[in-house]
């Protein structure tokens, strides 16, 4: 389970953090007779990498969608900075400091990077479509804009594909200006949904150092769904474990590698 | 080929978001607007001006309109013709009722009624999309027309349901000798009505389709078309970075039909001169659909190329049957060639090049960046 990114890393990251800037309580989330989420539950310090993980079909991603505001919770509460925001609309939970990448690319397609990352500026942006039409006073922030998501560019490595379609570009890029897009929004929490998915091991650590970058530099909390072991308990502060929609297991990652039920969820009964 | 495009270098935003980020380019522009402003005056000829470039420009700004709404923001919509009837007799009641106001207030007033009739129609967008959401807008369709139909005071109770131009200048009675404005009475010429020149309508309807294609090349650029793009490729993903659906769907709505309403009011002042519904129906929402489809979807000047095959086919035709000789091709066989010729069309580009004219544009100029020496 060594990878790369464990090897950049090899000293124990032990973190304090004082402020609770997500808590989730008791979430159930059912569709007809599947129960995706019961009673899950967990809370995430202000500056930390928290990790979901779990089999596939745990419901980690439907955890993300509940956060994220797609799903809505039957029980349970989310708060964020302490305000309960439980049944918030996507929109609603974007403008409150929440950025969000998936699974499953979801760049727009037909445009290039820039504006794809641009985008995401939206959420700080007073637009104003008559002045947008006159390109005045919109033209100076247009610039501001541009020069705020050039940073991104430049933080991402990923300057020489400015001005090409998303849609020309490799998977692994894809993901990046994903990344990037998330970035632009200056969120407070950073959702990540499986960010190394089908990555080999160059661009996984890559990732894995966009990622701390990221969390070092702009403080930023991180929520993010893998499902390489080496790279969640290499850069997560804590790691919330999920099966059959269950929570199994809680903890820093020392506790959640020993744990008997995480153990026996992986690889079965012996 | 005709020039290259390496070593303009940018060294600051602003001029690298430049419309038209190279030298070249933009001198193109200026001599085709140039041209365009002048040569057809100075050749004096009616039918260049009127059925020909009037007739381009006024379907091509209704095409930018849908455009906007369908090929920016994703949203399929068949009622464009409503929504031109709206500005067309919206634009009339005004001229016909409020004389005092200058016309170009009336086109923009006219179009804002459109506007707002196309925010109602545009409400089922938020529930629902594609195919389901056309056939919902095909009820502006019909509605609005019949609206217009059966209530007499849209055309000032005409027997026959037309509505004339009348005539009218440029800066409407308030600038006729002893109104408040009479110091503008020199440049105050007859844009409509019988009275008014080929000249000043062609020009008049330049002028307004220059500035409205400008503004919608700044908005489509901006933060609102970054919007509407957003909402046509992914909308949930449109939604997580904090766009409201709500609202981009609508002010996409409002904006297209701006347009429309503006395109059929000059339709009736600047174009035919006079219209009844049959002018704006279902035909002429699928002639407009298929002006963009050809013209390229998501693109300014696609909506212009668009119109521009659409309105150049048939004289054209007529133009290769003539030079093949007297007889050869009858009239009946001519009309039928043109449909099918347009049907051909859209099925070739809805199978080889779904982004049209202005697509297949930028591949000859990225083949020609290379020619002669491709790699």
């Amino acid at each position: 389970m060594e990878t790369g990114a464990s090897q950049a890393h090899e000293t124990e990251r032990v973190r304090e953090f004082k402020e609770l800037i997500l808590e989730v309580d008791g979430v159930f989330v059912s569709f007809g007779g599947v129960k995706a989420l019961q009673d899950v539950g967990f809370s995430v310090y202000e500056g930390e990498i928290f990790s979901i993980i779990g089999p596939n079909g745990a419901g980690k991603t439907s955890m993300l969608n509940v956060i994220s505001g797609f799903y809505k919770a039957s029980a349970g509460t989310i708060k964020f900075e302490g305000v309960d925001r439980t049944s918030a609309s996507p929109e609603r939970v974007a403008r409150m400091g929440f950025a969000r990448t998936f699974q499953n690319i979801a760049l727009f397609k037909g445009m290039s990077t820039l504006d794809n990352i641009m985008t995401g500026r939206i959420v700080k942006v007073k637009s104003n479509f008559l002045s947008e039409a006159l390109y005045y006073p919109a033209r100076d922030q247009e610039v501001a804009q541009r020069e705020f998501v050039e940073g991104i560019i430049d933080f991402l490595e990923i300057q020489s594909i400015r001005k090409t379609p998303v849609g020309k570009l490799p998977y692994g890029l894809q993901k990046r200006v994903e990344l990037g897009r998330a970035l632009a929004m200056e969120p407070k929490i950073l959702l990540l949904d499986e960010p190394m998915a089908g990555m080999n091991l160059e661009e996984k650590e890559d990732m894995a150092r966009f990622v701390l970058d990221v969390n070092d530099e702009f403080g930023t909390t991180v929520v993010l769904i893998e499902h390489d072991m080496g790279v969640v308990m290499d850069i997560s502060d804590h790691v919330v474990v999920l099966d059959h929609g269950e929570r199994i297991a809680y903890g820093v990652p020392d506790e959640v590698r020993t744990n008997k039920d995480v153990i026996r969820a992986y690889l079965g009964e012996h | 080929m005709f020039y290259r495009e390496v070593g303009q270098y940018k060294s600051s935003y602003p001029a690298d978001q430049a419309i038209f980020p190279l030298t070249n380019d933009r001198i193109g522009v200026i001599i085709i607007l140039l041209i365009a402003f002048i040569w057809p005056p100075l050749s004096g000829s009616q039918y260049l001006m009127g059925p020909i470039l009037t007739q381009l420009l006024v379907f091509g700004l209704a095409a930018l309109g849908l455009n906007l709404l369908t090929g920016y923001a994703g949203q399929v919509s068949l009622g464009t013709g409503g929504f031109m009837a709206v500005g067309a007799f919206g634009c009339y009641n005004l001229v016909l009722r409020l004389p005092e106001i200058p016309l170009v207030i009336d086109f923009i007033l006219a179009g804002l009624m459109a506007a707002a009739v196309g925010v109602i129609f545009g409400i089922p967008s938020l529930r629902i999309k594609g195919f389901y959401l056309a056939v919902a807008t095909l009820a502006s369709q019909f509605f609005l027309l019949w609206i217009f139909d059966h209530v007499g005071w849209f055309t000032n109770y005409d027997p026959a349901g037309v509505a004339s131009a009348p005539t009218q200048t440029l800066f409407g009675s308030l600038a006729h000798e002893g109104g408040p404005l009479d110091f503008l009475a020199p440049i105050d010429v007859i844009v409509s009505g019988p009275n008014a020149t080929p000249e000043a309508k062609y020009i008049l309807t330049l002028s307004v389709v220059v500035v409205l294609a400008l503004l919608a090349k700044n908005l489509v650029r901006g933060m609102t078309g970054r919007a509407w793009m957003a909402i046509r490729d992914f909308d949930i993903a449109a939604e997580i970075i904090g766009i409201r659906p709500l609202k981009t769907k609508l002010l996409a709505f409002a904006i297209s039909s701006f347009y429309c309403g503006v395109a059929g009011a000059l339709y009736v002042f600047t174009y035919v001169g006079n219209a009844d519904t049959e002018a704006f129906d279902l035909i002429r929402s699928f002639t407009i659909l298929f002006m963009i489809i050809i013209g390229g979807l998501g693109s300014i000047m696609g909506s212009f190329l668009g119109a521009a095959f659409i309105v150049l086919l048939p004289p054209f035709l007529n133009i290769v049957a003539s030079n093949l000789g007297e007889g050869t091709l009858s009239g009946a066989a001519l009309a039928n060639l043109e449909l099918i010729v347009y049907g051909g069309t859209i099925v070739f580009f809805l199978a080889v090049e779904p982004l049209g004219f202005a697509r297949m544009w930028q591949i000859i100029k990225e083949k020609l960046r290379q020619w002669p020496f491709p790699y």
